[in-house]
């Protein structure tokens, strides 16, 4: 697997601290739903940093699509979300990771269970979907601190076949019927049980994905049909 | 070609000693996991290594404490980058699990509670490389982090350290594990960069 010299082409704010960012790579040569790349980023002196992102979107085999949310201490991310512009160049290799990925071809229930940032390879899930034409049920458990931490609110909203589900754990919108709180057993109601035998993607911070998966087995839900994908320390 | 990216400096931590290429030095402990984190009481935990003849030997958690303990601070490396110089764990070496195990196979699955497998070469688990481990800087394992005992295999990408073990099975021929049949390479030497396959 070779690196890829990559462009960025377009920049957009998703929160405060997070952007998407859209690199044409001539030589991918696409990915799934799901899968990640490596950033290779180069100092003037030679000095190289890299990283692992998960893609935002596979629509196009020689783009691709991030998402990143600004990790304060981290090295690179801080880089890509506050300096970076249009027309900066760095490397890109993959696509990687070939076990949490969701098939246009699967047909079963899909749950998908996000916090935060995490929300990043499930969002390229529900795209990949919407382009696929599948009619697979879909169904996201989205948290969020507030409403403006939420990535692509709208549009994960507004995706047809794909029943998405709110929990804010600190600040609710007016007129929203749960309260504020992490993931608890009751939100379970509004997720495809285990009778329906999903395939269950989380993914989010380590804290929120261990919580989440300690809910789905407590529910009945088989540990086989559970991926995880965790960020951040414990 | 080599490109750079224009405005990007990095925050390259001085090194007390050299990183594998591609690593960069972190202070916490990342968590990857590719499902639900098993619940293992000591109690039900066992410990098994199978021989290519059908022989099986067997180790509770009464067993394991009594087998000579190992104190080993140790660098570990993952394949997702991130590295941390001295970790201290507490646990046996993997040759006293051999001892009395008579095996002409050359390779071994590792099989742990929750599903997850990993080969390796049995020389990269012999001669004072690998440790079946139950304490963490100085504490009980914690399940998240593979608790309540942990293979640790230092001198590969930490991939190969399988949490939650409960097994060797020995194999003439070297068959792929779990993340290597999902895109990483066979054998994971850090310090070759052998990260994908």
């Amino acid at each position: 697997m070779t690196w890829l010299v990559a462009e960025v082409t377009e920049i957009v704010e998703v929160t405060a601290s997070a952007r998407a960012i859209t690199l044409r790579v001539p030589g991918f040569r696409g990915a799934l739903a799901g899968q990640h790349v490596d950033l290779r980023l180069t100092a003037d002196d030679g000095y190289q940093a890299v990283r692992s992102y998960s893609l935002a979107d596979t629509a196009l085999d020689d783009v691709v699509e991030l998402a990143v949310d600004r990790v304060d201490d981290g090295e690179v991310s801080p880089y890509l979300v506050d300096v970076l512009e249009v027309g900066d160049q760095m490397e890109v290799r993959g696509p990687l990771g070939g076990f949490f990925v969701w098939r246009p071809e699967n047909v079963e229930p899909v749950q998908l269970i996000a916090g935060g940032s995490g929300i990043v390879p499930l969002a390229a899930m529900v795209r990949a979907r919407r382009r696929a034409a599948s009619t697979a049920p879909f169904r996201l458990t989205y948290s969020v601190r507030s409403v403006a931490d939420a990535f692509f609110a709208e549009e994960l909203s507004a995706s047809a076949g794909v029943d998405t589900t709110w929990v804010y754990t600190r600040e609710p919108p007016p007129g929203h019927a749960r309260p504020a709180g992490r993931l608890a057993p009751a939100d379970l109601a509004s997720t495809f049980g285990p009778s329906q035998d999903p395939a269950v993607f989380v993914c989010g911070p380590t804290g929120f994905v261990e919580a989440a998966a300690a809910l789905l087995l407590d529910a009945g839900h088989d540990a086989a049909r559970i991926r995880t994908e965790r960020f951040g320390g414990a | 070609m080599a490109i750079t990216t224009r405005g990007f400096g990095g925050r390259r931590a001085p090194a007390e000693k050299p990183l594998p290429p591609g690593q960069f030095l972190t202070e916490d402990f990342p968590v990857l996991s590719a499902g639900p984190t098993p619940n293992v009481d000591e109690a039900h935990w066992q410990f098994s290594v199978h021989t290519e003849s059908g022989e099986v030997r067997r180790w509770d958690w009464a067993a394991l404490m009594a087998m000579p303990v190992e104190d080993v601070t140790t660098d570990i490396h993952c394949v997702t980058r991130w590295s941390r110089f001295d970790t201290q764990w507490r646990g046996v070496s993997v040759d006293a699990f051999f001892e009395d195990v008579e095996s002409e196979a050359e390779f071994v699955m590792v099989h742990s509670y929750g599903g997850y497998t990993t080969n390796l070469p049995l020389e990269d688990l012999l001669d004072g490389k690998a440790w079946i481990t139950f304490e963490h800087g100085g504490e009980p394992l914690a399940p998240l982090h593979g608790g309540p005992v942990r293979l640790i295999v230092p001198h590969l990408y930490f991939w190969k350290s399988a949490k939650w073990v409960r097994g060797f099975v020995m194999q003439e021929h070297e068959e792929p594990g779990f993340w290597e049949q999902n895109g990483y390479h066979l054998y994971g030497d850090p310090w070759l960069e052998q990260r994908y396959a």
